[in-house]
């Protein structure tokens, strides 16, 4: 009896931590202050709770993340996980699991969501070109190699969604910009164009879609695109900002995530110099620079555009420096600790969250008063996303 | 005639270990090394994956490596590889840590 009666229990128990596992998804809930931070080495993702602010439910088992990003559905509930690996990943904020997992190339760097949200395209660096997947399923749609040259196969970087259901990259070895329609999404439509510049490094959109803009490793410029009027073809800007100089080491590759906008002016990290260029996004030409602690990598805007976050690459990687847009001048420099590898702001950027890696930690600060407010555990942590982005262009 | 012997024995083995490279012979302490392991998974692992099996840079793998000449390895860590990405890292790390990183890594011991 008392042996029936624990084994009872134990039942019970299962049975309750079922259905509160049950409960946890089916309880209506939003998903708009929910977040995935990325604890790369381990291949895990924490779900994040950006209100509280808090850690819901460590994930695993997502393969190798060294530079992985993610984009989520358009009912964010779903986020689009992209490792090194190759691995596809289809994480349920929700129900805080994996809900699909694909194998899906060699070696990948990225990835974007249509327009409509039913297509899912991934970059990969082996084979070098995209591939297109149903987002509901991750069956392949679609496969558009980045063939060049004598029949080789380029790098693809600086992947994002544009209106029409279109898809823009760059091709980092062979120096070109891709356009592919995926409006009939078994025939995909490429219009390629090509000596844009040298290695271009990452790419991004203007938010309105309309402006793609690759930067540039192997010259001194960046390389636009009017996704209005590609027929004009692609223009390169701010050509020289490096004045001829001999460039400084880059000791990490700066990333373009999303186009740093204060009003008309636009905010990017400059390639072997240590600071970020101010661009008038009217005229596409250079007004300022700021002079900064190191090789920017990320330069990033609250969302009402006061303020520009910038991070570094080593040996500054343990800064962080806030541009006060009205002033153009550095208002804080902050050492949270070293590596820090991201920053993403809450929806409307009262706060800012940054992963510091080596101290296994992700810390947020109020972005009024430079305080840190709260940390959360996570092994080496890096990229960082929040839900808004589901419902941004290029994001 | 033994000492003399000696002495130019001992001549000899001065000049052979004076030409060896300095690196052979350098020790590497375990703390220094442990920061070196993580340097290479950490940052280059930004390029070339954290795992080494390549990313914007080439894989690192002991396969990926094998045949390359550990002098011209270890010559890119430090003075980096002109027009790649690839950055002089002379910065970080003494020569004899170069080569110390380059022997883990056809050791395929790293990281």
């Amino acid at each position: 009896m008392m042996i029936a009666g624990r084994h009872q229990s134990r039942m019970w128990g299962v049975l309750a931590g079922c259905l509160l596992l049950a409960a946890g998804c089916a309880t209506p809930r939003g998903t708009g202050d929910l977040g995935l931070v990325i604890e790369r080495a381990a291949g895990r993702v924490q779900v994040v709770n950006t209100s509280q602010p808090r850690s819901l439910a460590t994930i695993s088992g997502l393969g190798d993340l060294s530079h992985a990003s993610l984009v989520y559905s358009r009912d964010a509930r779903y986020a689009y996980v992209f490792g090194r690996d190759g691995g596809l990943t289809k994480m349920d904020l929700l129900c805080r699991r994996i809900d699909k997992r694909v194998l899906q190339a060699g070696n990948a760097i990225g990835g974007a969501i249509s327009q409509d949200g039913r297509l899912i395209a991934v970059s990969n660096y082996t084979p070098g070109g995209i591939k297109v997947f149903d987002t509901a399923t991750l069956e392949p749609v679609a496969e558009i190699p980045a063939a060049y040259g004598k029949g080789q196969r380029s790098k693809v970087v600086g992947l994002v969604d544009a209106p029409g259901n279109r898809f823009v990259f760059s091709l980092y070895d062979a120096g070109e910009i891709w356009i592919a329609d995926l409006s009939d999404s078994k025939r995909p439509v490429v219009q390629k164009f090509t000596n844009i510049g040298k290695q271009p490094y990452d790419g991004t959109v203007t938010p309105d879609g309309r402006y793609y803009i690759a930067g540039l490793f192997g010259e001194d410029g960046l390389a636009l695109l009017d996704l209005w009027q590609p027929e004009q073809g692609v223009r390169r800007v701010l050509q020289g900002y490096g004045r001829g100089e001999q460039p400084l080491p880059v000791y990490k590759m700066p990333h373009m995530d999303y186009w740093a906008m204060a009003g008309d002016r636009a905010y990017v990290p400059a390639v072997g110099r240590h600071e970020v260029l101010v661009i008038d996004q009217r005229l596409w030409k250079e007004t300022a620079r700021v002079a900064v602690a190191g090789q920017p990598i990320f330069v990033v805007a609250r969302p009402d555009g006061r303020q520009v976050w910038v991070n570094f690459a080593p040996p500054h990687n343990d800064t962080v420096q806030v541009i006060d847009t009205l002033s153009g001048k550095i208002v804080k420099t902050l050492t949270p600790g070293k590596g820090v590898l991201h920053m993403e702001f809450t929806p409307r950027g009262e706060r800012v969250w940054l992963s510091v890696r080596d101290e296994d930690r992700v810390k947020v600060y109020d972005t009024e008063s430079f305080t840190e407010i709260a940390a959360i555990s996570a092994e080496k942590p890096s990229g960082i996303f929040f839900t808004p982005r589901a419902h941004r262009i290029g994001q | 005639m033994m000492s003399n012997m000696l002495i130019r024995f001992g001549r000899i083995v001065w000049l052979i270990v004076s030409l060896l490279p300095v690196v052979v012979l350098a020790d590497i302490p375990v703390a220094r090394q442990q920061a070196l392991r993580y340097l290479l998974a950490q940052d280059c692992g930004s390029c070339h994956g954290l795992t080494l099996q390549g990313g914007l840079g080439p894989a690192l793998t002991r396969e990926a490596l094998t045949g390359k000449s550990p002098d011209m390895l270890r010559a890119v860590i430090l003075h980096g590889r002109p027009g790649t990405p690839m950055a002089p890292w002379q910065p970080f790390m003494s020569e004899a840590e170069a080569a110390w990183l380059v022997q883990q890594l056809l050791d395929g011991k790293a990281p």
